[in-house]
């Protein structure tokens, strides 16, 4: 009968669209192949019961609507089948949560061997920042922000003064080289995504957050802003460009240090603080 | 379980609830107005979260325009459709939905199912409803002050909630967290008078494994959101102070357009673990009266007893206690110590088995059932699928890796509004259509129903169902224009817009909706005082609507639990509660 079969329609439909819908995700850019995975046996565990569900409850629709004469059983518990429920409901729960938690203890374990790079987030643009020749990021504050000092870094930590400054440009990384994107705010929240990395996460003012990731393929991404973060959050834009090693190089030579990008007030800050010496 | 029949109270005289302990009206300014009878305050209630909820139906009419059609329409630009997006999820969730449940369905239906006269506290609860209206006021003054209402989201996340990047920052933020105050003091009155009502005032032989699952819905929620509700308003208080006093609670040192803030010390990650302590007990403040009151549909009718009562109870409690220990899983990417992760997944993820055994129970109550597909159960059935879709994608949003891909996506989007959006007004319409004839004495309009259903339950889960793929494949949310992205193929446009005219035609049908309201209050068909033969007590009034005190001289006696339905050898398929047993067996003994 008519409702019965628009249910199960329903789930038929869903499974259809799920499997031909032309809408899928991007093609991975990283490592995290793994958030993948997961994400596919959650949908074959869903999925099943999604489509159980609705059809049993379709076929009692279809079995047992009201017709003259007809009555209810009375059946008020079945503790074995409640108890067999929750225990099938359990097992499904742990084959989604185990896989789950083991990636979530990749994604928070950063490699011994990653370099870092800074992205910092304002309203509404992006800058992001190299560690430079010492492989070490200066400090910053957003106290010492100032025109010719946009990403608030430290003038007197000498391992500001070699950090390669990108303002209004793009992010190089390179191809099969594992990164720690520390991520910082100078006003609200904003949001490092990129959808092809399929990591990201929150940028704090007065906190500095990350996630880690190893670029499988070259290419050029969006970056987006995933935290809403004021008027102009959808216009806050950038791209990252995932190079071969060689191409990395020769992108990196051309970019400016912060001394190099503010010399002169630097040397006469740094004279004034050290008192002319 | 078969009931055993309450022989303790058989030869005791029903309790008499003397005339002078219940409040009379003396005019038509106290019955009608300022009315201290629960079941007018219940309709005040409803109205008002109607009105207020039709703001925000056109407010997503707007939104979906814009995202649908983007560049079409001049009169949206961005600072307003922050604002729309803030309005619509914030009137949504706590103005319409919150209201609704607990002040609209628990005002009416929580005296008359356990049998009371009234509320426990009748002017309190007066009360309550003014200073709801009130806090509905102000919020919607917002539309009408300098600089509009706030576009911070509906979280309202410091800093830029208060920083002047966002739109409203003069006076609509600070109207909006005046609003939430006005709020949670007219539910903390309200709140208190449910749970008092339901412990002190069920009438004789109402034990509380005898209550309707209604009552245990709204009940449960209730004390839910006693306990959330504190998490917000303090948080409001203190994000109003940062704002107004220049403190920092929520504020770290930074820069506003271009120049240092005052502010310095505070912690923007402080307010989102309020703002979540508060937040995700809320979805289980929607969704437990949506459960209960399900609950008590599908067994009426279906004819049969619900399955699994002790354990639907069991669930309902355990959900509501667990649901307060996950709150975090909305911050997995916020920044916040990443280790939190295990926890707050494994206890999220454990939240799915009580869920999933609330959902075996409602099929398995139709199973062998007598399943009469009237306009309220259509409303259940329809609340199952969307439920379950909605509950599972939850499962991936939970598991906190999982969620780092699909948090801030249109994903995101579609799950909250399949499970806590769509799924409870399919519930909250299925008993409209159930509980007006008790509330008017008139049916509504049965095919007008079942048009309304149809367009209502296919339209939005075609809305919501494929909006889960274009969050996989990466399209951000609280996007005013999604912009040149090369991720984005063009047919995800095209179906942005197809959502778009999906959503005005269902938003077009609640308008047939509300004729049948008010064509039936007029129209409709004598109901009688119980159409569905329902067991439970607010159908066994003496008069229908319910007359002041709601029951005659004496009050009921409750002899059996709310689910006798179909029971063998009765001679109706159904017995009512306060029905004695040797009623029972006379009746048995008249079908035999």
């Amino acid at each position: 009968m008519a409702v019965a079969l628009i249910l199960l329609l329903v789930a038929i439909g869903s499974v259809l669209f799920h499997i031909y819908s032309p809408w899928w995700w991007t093609p991975i850019a990283t490592n995290w192949a793994y958030i993948d995975h997961t994400i596919n046996i959650t949908f074959w565990i869903t999925g099943f019961v999604f489509v159980a569900v609705i059809a049993f409850m379709a076929y009692c629709v279809f079995r047992f609507h009201h017709r003259e004469g007809r009555r209810a059983d009375y059946n008020p518990e079945n503790k074995r089948l409640e108890w067999w429920l929750s225990v099938g409901t359990g097992v499904g729960v742990a084959a989604m949560l185990a896989p789950g938690l083991v990636v979530w203890h990749q994604f928070v374990t950063v490699p011994a061997d990653a370099s870092e790079v800074e992205v910092m987030g304002q309203q509404w643009q992006w800058s992001f920042r190299l560690p430079g020749k010492d492989g070490q990021l200066g400090t910053s504050d957003v106290r010492n922000i100032a025109s010719d000092n946009p990403m608030g870094l430290n003038r007197d930590d000498r391992h500001a003064q070699d950090d390669v400054v990108i303002e209004n440009g793009d992010l190089h990384l390179q191809v099969g080289k594992p990164v720690k994107v520390l991520l910082r705010s100078v006003d609200v929240l904003h949001d490092f995504y990129v959808p092809e990395f399929r990591a990201k996460m929150d940028m704090v003012p007065g906190m500095v957050t990350y996630f880690w990731i190893k670029p499988i393929r070259t290419g050029t991404f969006d970056v987006l802003c995933a935290e809403l973060c004021g008027a102009a959050h959808y216009q806050m834009r950038a791209k990252v460009i995932v190079d071969e090693e060689r191409e990395y190089h020769a992108w990196l030579e051309q970019q400016k240090t912060f001394a190099e990008l503010s010399p002169a007030k630097a040397v006469v800050k740094a004279t004034y603080q050290s008192g002319g010496k | 379980m078969v009931d055993i029949p309450y022989e303790g109270i058989r030869g005791i005289p029903p309790a008499e609830v003397p005339d002078v302990e219940l409040y009379h009206p003396r005019s038509w300014w106290t019955r009608y107005v300022f009315s201290q009878d629960a079941k007018v305050i219940a309709i005040q209630y409803s109205l008002t979260a109607t009105a207020i909820g039709l703001v925000a139906l056109v407010l997503s009419w707007l939104m979906r325009l814009q995202l649908g059609f983007p560049g079409t329409f001049s009169f949206i630009d961005a600072n307003q459709y922050l604002q729309f997006i803030t309005m619509h999820g914030m009137i949504m969730v706590i103005y319409l939905l919150t209201a609704l449940f607990l002040g609209g369905f628990g005002n009416y239906l929580i005296p008359l199912m356990v049998g009371a006269r009234d509320m426990v506290f009748p002017y309190v609860n007066m009360l309550s409803y003014w200073v709801y209206l009130l806090a509905v006021l102000v919020l919607a003054s917002t539309f009408f002050v300098p600089g509009g209402p706030t576009g911070a989201g509906w979280t309202l996340y410091p800093p830029q909630a208060i920083l002047s990047g966002t739109p409203g920052q003069d006076w609509g933020i600070i109207l909006m967290m005046a609003s939430l105050i006005l709020f949670i003091i007219g539910f903390t009155m309200g709140g208190l008078n449910y749970v008092v009502t339901v412990l002190q005032a069920r009438t004789r032989g109402m034990t509380l494994m005898r209550l309707p699952l209604t009552v245990w819905g709204i009940f449960t929620a209730t004390v839910m959101a006693l306990l959330a509700f504190p998490a917000l308003f303090v948080a409001s208080v203190m994000l109003l102070l940062d704002r107004l006093l220049g403190t920092s609670f929520f504020m770290p040192s930074l820069v506003e357009m271009g120049t240092l803030s005052k502010y310095g010390g505070g912690s923007p990650l402080l307010f989102q673990h309020l703002f979540w302590f508060f937040g995700h007990p809320e979805v289980y403040i929607v969704a437990l009266p949506a459960f209960g009151i399900v609950s008590d549909l599908i067994s009426t009718h279906a004819r049969k007893n619900i399955f699994g009562y002790r354990m639907m109870v069991w669930a309902i409690v355990a959900i509501g206690a667990l649901s307060f220990i996950v709150w975090a899983h909305h911050m997995y990417v916020s920044g916040m110590f990443p280790q939190f992760g295990y926890f707050f997944a494994t206890t999220t993820l454990i939240i799915a088995i009580p869920t999933a055994i609330k959902v075996y129970n409602w099929v398995l109550t139709l199973w062998r059932g007598d399943i009469h597909l009237t306009v309220p159960m259509l409303f259940a059935l329809g609340f199952i699928i969307t439920f379950v879709n909605g509950g599972l994608t939850g499962l991936f949003l939970g598991n906190v890796v999982v969620d780092v891909p699909l948090s801030d996506t249109m994903f995101v989007v579609a799950h909250f509004h399949m499970v806590m959006g769509v799924a409870p007004i399919m519930v909250v319409l299925g008993a409209i259509y159930h509980w007006y004839p008790k509330v008017t004495g008139r049916m509504l309009n049965n095919a007008l129903g079942k048009f309304h259903f149809w367009v209502t339950f296919l339209g939005a889960y075609l809305i919501f169902f494929p909006m889960h793929y274009l969050g996989l494949l990466g399209v951000p949310r609280r996007y005013f224009e999604l912009g040149d992205a090369t991720f984005i193929p063009s047919s995800a446009h095209s179906l942005n817009a197809f959502i778009s005219v999906v959503a005005l035609t269902v938003g077009f049908s609640q308008m047939v909706f509300l004729f049948n309201l008010a064509w039936s209050f007029f129209k409709g068909e004598a109901s009688g005082g119980n159409p569905w033969r329902a067991t439970t007590l607010e159908w066994q009034t003496p008069e229908t609507p319910p007359g002041h005190g709601n029951w005659g001289k004496e009050l009921p006696v409750v002899y059996r639990w709310a689910y006798d339905y179909s029971v063998p050898g009765a001679a109706e398929d159904f017995i009512p509660q306060n029905q004695p047993p040797r009623a029972t067996q006379l009746a048995q003994g008249a079908a035999s």
